[in-house]
């Protein structure tokens, strides 16, 4: 299985960095749905079937929303879009020197800590569990519902189930105010 | 933004009431199987999401499609604190109490008030996305006209 995950993370890596590189935005779009639905198959590995679920629907319509509402779906106008060409800018300049240094010193930090820390660490899927073995003893008993995950959810810790969809209700409040005062503005215009 | 040819429309018509049943299956099998209400709702946005895009928004009247969908948002969320507490005043006397019986485990009436949650939840997400999409696709036609 870790084989199996390395593999997929690689392949996830692929495709962040080809979603800089790509020739136009639709393909850089697509390109970032690699990394959404390669993760449903590491939840998939890792036993969790609630959240697989959840990321590949959200998915979905995220990606179904940025195709059809922001891009401009027709052809036309993906072909217009050029690339800015570097021509007369050398590689050798200083910012890119400077660059590539901070890059590669705080990769070697990371490297140094991780190979430290990962003798500490439980091997991968079995964490140590300190708190939840009272729920996952107690769960069935309490709450009466044979799927455990939405029993924790819904009743152990339902103030935290209030705080997200209230999370939900203030991005909805946002989207709202932000885009529509320009046709409030123009609706004005037009009566006056 | 233009509706989408024949095809496309015969078969949405089709499926998309197939899809949102099988989100109100997802959500009201939520303490029996995987889902839940997270789940369930952005399957039901997804089938308004097909119906919209395939169609097309000359015919329909998405400003007050927005205006309903808004309403219907705040009316879950305030069904879901009215909720907690009534288990505030009930029972053991704890936000968020379970204070109606428990069934079996096991069948499609039991755990409570687990069910009532998963409902409003369910609610609440649906109306949060296709509020987001509908706003996008108005401003969107507004900056083109």
């Amino acid at each position: 299985m870790d084989v199996l995950i390395s593999i997929i993370l690689v392949i996830m890596i692929l495709g962040a960095v080809f979603a800089l590189n790509a020739r136009d935005l639709l393909s850089a779009v697509i390109s970032t749905g690699l990394v959404g639905y390669s993760l449903v198959i590491c939840f998939l590995l890792l036993k969790a079937p609630d959240l697989a679920i959840v990321q590949i629907v959200v998915e979905t319509i995220t990606l179904v929303i940025m195709i059809a509402v922001v891009l401009d779906s027709s052809k036309e106008e993906l072909r217009e879009k050029t690339l800015i060409n570097l021509k007369g800018v050398s590689y050798i300049n200083f910012r890119y020197v400077l660059n590539l240094l901070m890059i590669t010193s705080f990769g070697c930090i990371l490297f140094y800590f991780f190979f430290e820390s990962i003798e500490l660490m439980a091997p991968l899927g079995e964490h140590i569990t300190r708190m939840s073995t009272a729920y996952i003893k107690m769960a069935a008993e309490k709450t009466g519902s044979a799927n455990l995950v939405t029993g924790i959810l819904f009743d152990f810790r339902g103030y935290d189930t209030l705080g997200e969809a209230t999370i939900l209700f203030t991005a909805v409040i946002g989207v709202i105010t932000v885009l529509r005062i320009y046709g409030r503005k123009k609706d004005k215009l037009v009566n006056q | 933004m233009k509706g989408m040819t024949l095809i496309v429309k015969t078969v949405v018509r089709i499926m998309a009431g197939v899809i949102f049943i099988y989100g109100m299956y997802i959500i009201l099998h939520g303490h029996l199987t995987p889902g839940g209400g997270f789940a369930g709702g952005a399957v039901i946005a997804g089938s308004l999401v097909l119906l919209v895009l395939a169609f097309g928004s000359d015919k329909l009247n998405l400003k007050l499609k927005e205006k309903g969908s808004a309403i219907f948002e705040s009316l879950a969320l305030l069904a879901f604190i009215t909720l907690a507490l009534i288990g505030f005043g009930i029972g053991m006397h704890v936000f968020f109490g379970n204070y109606l019986p428990k069934g079996e485990i096991g069948e499609l009436i039991s755990a409570g008030t687990i069910p009532l949650y998963n409902i409003a939840i369910g609610v609440e997400v649906a109306a949060a996305l296709f509020t987001i999409f509908l706003a996008l696709v108005i401003f969107k036609e507004e900056v083109k006209s």
